[in-house]
Order: structure tokens, then sequence, then C-alpha cells
């Protein structure tokens, strides 16, 4: 069955059919059609939906959830992404599950309502305090950001880490349409950890305070032999005409979509370009740079902020290639032609 | 001859990390008392604040949650929401339910939540070292009103209990202390009223204890039992408030 | 008789329990405990009515009663 869906209307269903059964998130545009979709359509579906009092709320709202063992997901935009750091971080330390919405606008501060991409740092980064990743998913189509949330709840529940869906704006709005799955795939992980009352067993304790000397250090080398593993078996990327490419352009997200149009003109005209899009932001795909860099290429990292994800592509690129950067941000979207322009003048010279 | 009095089943057998005459070592055990009372310490999901009780949880023996500052009751309505089945409370200090979580603690309480609320009054900051609380006495002196409270700089103390007896969500609110065994003794039959009223559905309960701290009140255990009497219950009237 | 019994090693002194004991039985230890403060004594003069008072107010649940 196909629907005709906007990506936040997409990944609220995505979420249902994945077996999440709480939502919490306070209005903030352009995701507002998420909490919309789930105040309905989770009650619907035997859920808990809350608009919460703030994001603060919510993303503590999703910590309470998750620690008594169901599914929990928000949303939210940038300023309020900003709001749930400190959210995110308990839930990282206390090794909780949960999935987090973060469909970007312009910043800093108040910003506007435009598409953007100016999060990626505090996505892939951490965001919040001490030494933690959130796995960061990076969907380009509707399609896609339906498909992602199966993904981000069975990653958050294997590896009991937060997971972030990072779209912009234009994903969240932009209307295509969606094949809808038809089996429930349900969460079947066990969750022996979580609280349900200690009826014949040993109380259980969700915490992130570990006084005890010794006892911290210990919880952030599980949780770095954890994001040991998901490096590891996590990449994931999609590339286009690598083979013969003398430019591979790099962008995620909507800048991919407009990065791909300017690369099949170019490929028209005889011109040798290729793409490397990263699907899943944190683990960085390393490894597509570690191939392509096997030839002789330059790097054209695309994207709408000024040069966020091109720090990662430099390290994964380590000086074996020329890596230049194009970007807009507050509002601004690279064009095509603008694309286009740039590649030229990277070949001529 | 019976025993009459022992340790309860909830609560652990080791020492807490509380000074001597704190009163969170009496509120940890008449919790603790009560819930093994009404027999549902396996149905029991409790929330610690952030605070002197942060590691409440370490204390007693039952499923229990760490929240972020403030935020015990936005974790504690997701709780309960997900498993009604349970028995959900949290623990808060006057810093952690009545400053940074008053808009935490004032929407739950409005939505009406069928959670029980024990909230800790002392008037002050403990862990961190005695600075002033949002229910710090005018003229207390505490490490950030040297001075003691003034109104033009520091406003008055919040009541917050009687702001929230206005909240059509709110089901029942009391406020005790611990300044002597009889009201030991009536404090314990306010948590377990507000237990039942979970227990029945009834909705948002809360009981604030008035809770002695003679390491920041710069007092004897036994003159702080006497200052709560004196001076804090004149500030802070106690009985049924809804 | 009735007859209370206190945790010498988790008492951490406060005497709440002395300030609440009718019949004065409890009282200071002139001896330190291993947490380095003076715990309280139970000084049985067959008076003890078991009334738990002092059980009741006890922050570090040391007393425990019998009557």
């Amino acid at each position: 069955m196909k629907r005709l869906m906007s990506g936040n209307e997409a990944m609220a269903e995505g979420a249902i059919q994945a077996g999440c059964s709480f939502y919490a998130g306070y209005p903030i545009t352009p995701q507002n059609e998420i909490p919309a979709y789930m105040s309905w359509r989770m009650p619907e579906a035997g859920g808990v939906f809350i608009q919460a009092e703030s994001e603060l709320a919510a993303i503590n709202m999703v910590f309470g959830a998750s620690a008594a063992g169901v599914r929990a997901m928000t949303s939210s935009s940038s300023p309020g992404m900003s709001l749930k750091q400190e959210g995110i971080s308990y839930i990282a330390g206390s090794r909780l599950p949960a999935v987090i919405v973060n469909v970007m606008r312009g910043g800093p501060g108040l910003g506007n309502i435009a598409p953007s991409q100016s999060d990626y740092f505090q996505a892939t980064k951490g965001g919040g305090h001490g030494d933690y990743h959130p796995i960061v998913l990076a969907p380009a189509t509707v399609q896609e950001a339906y498909d992602m949330m199966f993904k981000a709840f069975d990653l958050a529940d294997i590896y009991r880490t937060p997971v972030i869906i990072l779209v912009d704006g234009m994903l969240g709005q932009v209307m295509e349409p969606v094949q809808i799955s038809t089996v429930s795939r349900k969460a079947s992980i066990k969750k022996p950890w979580a609280l349900t009352g200690c009826a014949g067993r040993e109380p259980n304790i969700i915490r992130s305070l570990l006084l005890k000397e010794g006892a911290l250090e210990e919880v952030n080398n599980i949780l770095q032999s954890n994001y040991a593993a998901i490096q590891k078996k996590e990449q994931r990327y999609e590339d286009s005409n690598l083979n013969d490419a003398k430019i591979i352009l790099v962008a995620y997200g909507t800048m991919a979509r407009i990065a791909k149009v300017a690369m099949n003109k170019l490929c028209k005209e005889g011109l040798k370009v290729g793409l490397i899009r990263p699907m899943i932001l944190w683990p960085f795909p390393e490894q597509a740079f570690i191939k392509a860099t096997k030839k002789k290429v330059k790097f054209l990292v695309v994207e709408m902020s000024y040069g966020q994800m091109l720090e990662d592509v430099r390290l994964a690129v380590n000086g074996k290639a020329v890596v230049e950067f194009f970007g807009r941000a507050g509002g601004g979207i690279p064009s095509e032609d603008e694309i286009v322009g740039k590649i030229r003048k990277m070949l001529r010279g | 001859m019976d025993n009459i009095f022992t340790r309860p089943k909830s609560l652990r057998d080791v020492s807490t990390h509380y000074c001597p005459g704190c009163g969170h070592g009496i509120a940890h055990r008449l919790v603790a008392e009560v819930i093994d009372e009404l027999g549902i310490r396996e149905k029991i999901i409790a929330i610690a604040p952030v605070g002197c009780a942060v590691i409440a949880y370490d204390y007693w023996n039952f499923d229990c949650s760490e929240a972020a500052h403030g935020r015990a009751l936005a974790v504690a309505t997701a709780i309960k929401r997900a498993r009604p089945q349970n028995i959900v409370f949290t623990y808060q200090g006057d810093g952690d339910l009545a400053a940074i979580g008053t808009n935490e603690t004032i929407h739950a309480a409005n939505r009406g939540e069928n959670l029980t609320v024990v909230f800790i009054n002392n008037a002050v900051y403990g862990m961190t070292g005695g600075q002033m609380a949002p229910t710090t006495l005018v003229g207390q002196r505490t490490a950030t009103t040297i001075a003691g409270r003034d109104i033009k700089t520091h406003g008055y103390p919040l009541k917050i209990s009687e702001m929230l007896a206005y909240l059509a969500g709110v089901k029942y609110i009391e406020r005790t202390s611990l300044s002597s065994p009889q009201e030991i003794l009536k404090t314990k039959r306010a948590i377990k009223q507000a237990f039942q009223n979970q227990i029945d559905g009834a909705g948002f309960s809360l009981v604030e204890i008035l809770s002695p701290c003679p390491t920041y009140w710069g007092l004897s255990p036994k003159q702080s039992l006497e200052w709560i009497r004196d001076v804090m219950a004149k500030e802070f009237p106690l009985g049924r408030i809804k | 008789m009735p007859k209370i019994k206190i945790d010498r090693e988790k008492c951490k002194g406060c005497l709440l329990c002395v300030s609440v004991c009718s019949k004065n039985m409890i009282m200071a230890d002139g001896e330190l405990n291993k947490r380095g403060v003076k715990p309280v004594v139970f000084k049985d003069t067959g008076v003890c009515i078991g009334c738990a008072m002092c059980a009741v107010i006890c922050p570090d649940c040391c007393i425990e009663v019998w009557k």
C-alpha cells in the first residue's frame, strides 16, 4: 500500500509500525506534524501520547518510559533539541534506548524555520555533557525516513543508546508516496534491566550517578566498547559513480538529493563526478573514504551549514586527497547550479 | 515478648550517608514502612531526586530510577502512563520540586497524574552546601544569604503546596513535620493516604514534610526539631491543605 | 519486660532518641564506634514501657523494640 505523506507524518507512522508505544513532545516548527499525527494515531495503536509542558519534560518523559521498558520517542527542531541535550546525556549515561527526531531549522538562536543542517555537530559529537555519542541516522527521502524508524528503534534497543533521526525542515515537510509496511515488526529484544516492579527478582535501578571510586570509569569503558562495536558494524552509505570519478560530492539528507541532480547533469556532459551519501552520520562511514581515496580524487562536501560534516570527511580522508567545501546556512540552500559551478571551477583548477 | 519495631523490608540494611539528625532517614523509613504495610513493594517504581536524597535507591529495596534535577515528575508521569499497573512515586526536595522542577511539578499536578509525591522541605539546599532554597525563611542565614534572606532581593518563601491546591487535577495535599514522634506518626498516616489514593486511582497526591537539616541550620538535632515546631511551622502551617 | 536493642555501629550519635525517652533509659556511650562517634546505649533499669518513641524518631533505623 502506498500513501502520500509528509516526511514528518511518515516518521510518526514508521515509529508506530516499529512498535513505539510512547511519544512525548512539545510543539516547534517545522516538526509539528509529528506530535499532531501522534496525538490521534498513538492512542489508536494502544500507546501513550503526551503533549509535554516543555522539551525538557518531553525528553525526561522518554527517559521514564524507556526505563519502564517500552519503545519511546520524542521529536523536536533545533532550539528544542538544545533544550533536550541534558536529557539525552542522562539517557546515554543510564544506558537507555530512545529515539529522537530532529527536524532541523536555521540557527543559531531562535533562527528561522527554514531548512538547515546546522545541528550536525550537536547530533554527532554528543550534544550534551560527558563522553557519549548518539547513533545518528540521516534519511534523504520520505520513504527512507519511514523505513529508518524501524532501524532506529532496533539500534536503540540493541545498543541501549539514544538514536537521533536528523533531517532538515524540507524533508519534514515535503510530501512523497510511501510504501507502508504490511508486516508488523514489533520489538523482540528482551529488557531484563527495565523497571517493572521487583516481583520475583532483585530490584532494578536506572542511574547515571556513580560516586564509588572507579565505578563511573567502568561505565564509560562499557560505553566506549559499545561505541567501538557500533563503529565497526553500523556504518551505512550510498555511493554513485565512484569507479571513474575525479570529483566526489559528499552530502546527506535533502542536500544529497540536490547534489545528485548536479552530479547527473555533469555526468551527462561526460564529466567524471561521483557521490558519497552518508546514511548514518554517527558512526561516520569512514570505510567509504578509505576505499575512495585509493584512487586520485578530489572531494566536494556540500552542506546546508558552514562546514560541519566537512570535518568528519577531512578526518576520514586523512590528508590523502583535496577536500573542498560549499555550503550555505540560515535558510540558504546550495542550488544545483551553485554546485555545478563549484565543480567546474575545481575541474579547471 | 513481641518485636514491635524493626527495620521494614523495603529499607535495605545499610547505613546512609545522611548527617546525624537528618530528616531524610526518618522519611525514607516511613515510606518503606507504608509500602510494606500496603503490601506493594513488588509493584513500586520510585523516582529519586537530585539533592541529598539522590542515592535513595541505595537505601530502598524496590525498583528505582534517577531523574535529572527537577524532572522527577516528568519521569514518573511516563512510567505510570506506560505501566499503570505499578505504583509510582517521587521523593523530592525543595530545590528539586519547587525551584528547578516547578514546571514539571505544576503540570504533572494539573494533568491529575495518578502519582504519589513525597516532598521534603528543609528550607535549604543540603547537597551543594547550604544555599538558599525557594522555601528558605525570611531572615534565615544560608551560604548565599549570609545576612539572612532579604525579601527585597530574594522574595518570599514559596508555598508550593498551597499553590498546587488550587489546581483541579490535585486530589490530596497535606503538610506534616518530623518535629516529634507524634508528628512523625502523623506524617506516616499522610504518606499512607497518598499511596492509598494512587491504589484507588484517585489522582495526584502530595505530602509536604517539614524536615530537619541540623548541618545547614547550624543547630543541634534536638534544636532543629524545636525550630521546625516554633519557627518553620509558623511559616508553613501543618495540616490538610486539600 | 519491654526492651530495646540499639545497633551501635549504625548510630550517628544525634541523640534524638535520648530527647524523647520519658524514662531516661538511653544515653551517650563513652566509647567511640567504628564510624568515630559516640553511639547511644540502652541502660536497662527495668522501667522501659516499650513506647517505641526512640525508634520512631531514629533517623538511622538503629533501634528495635520488644514488648
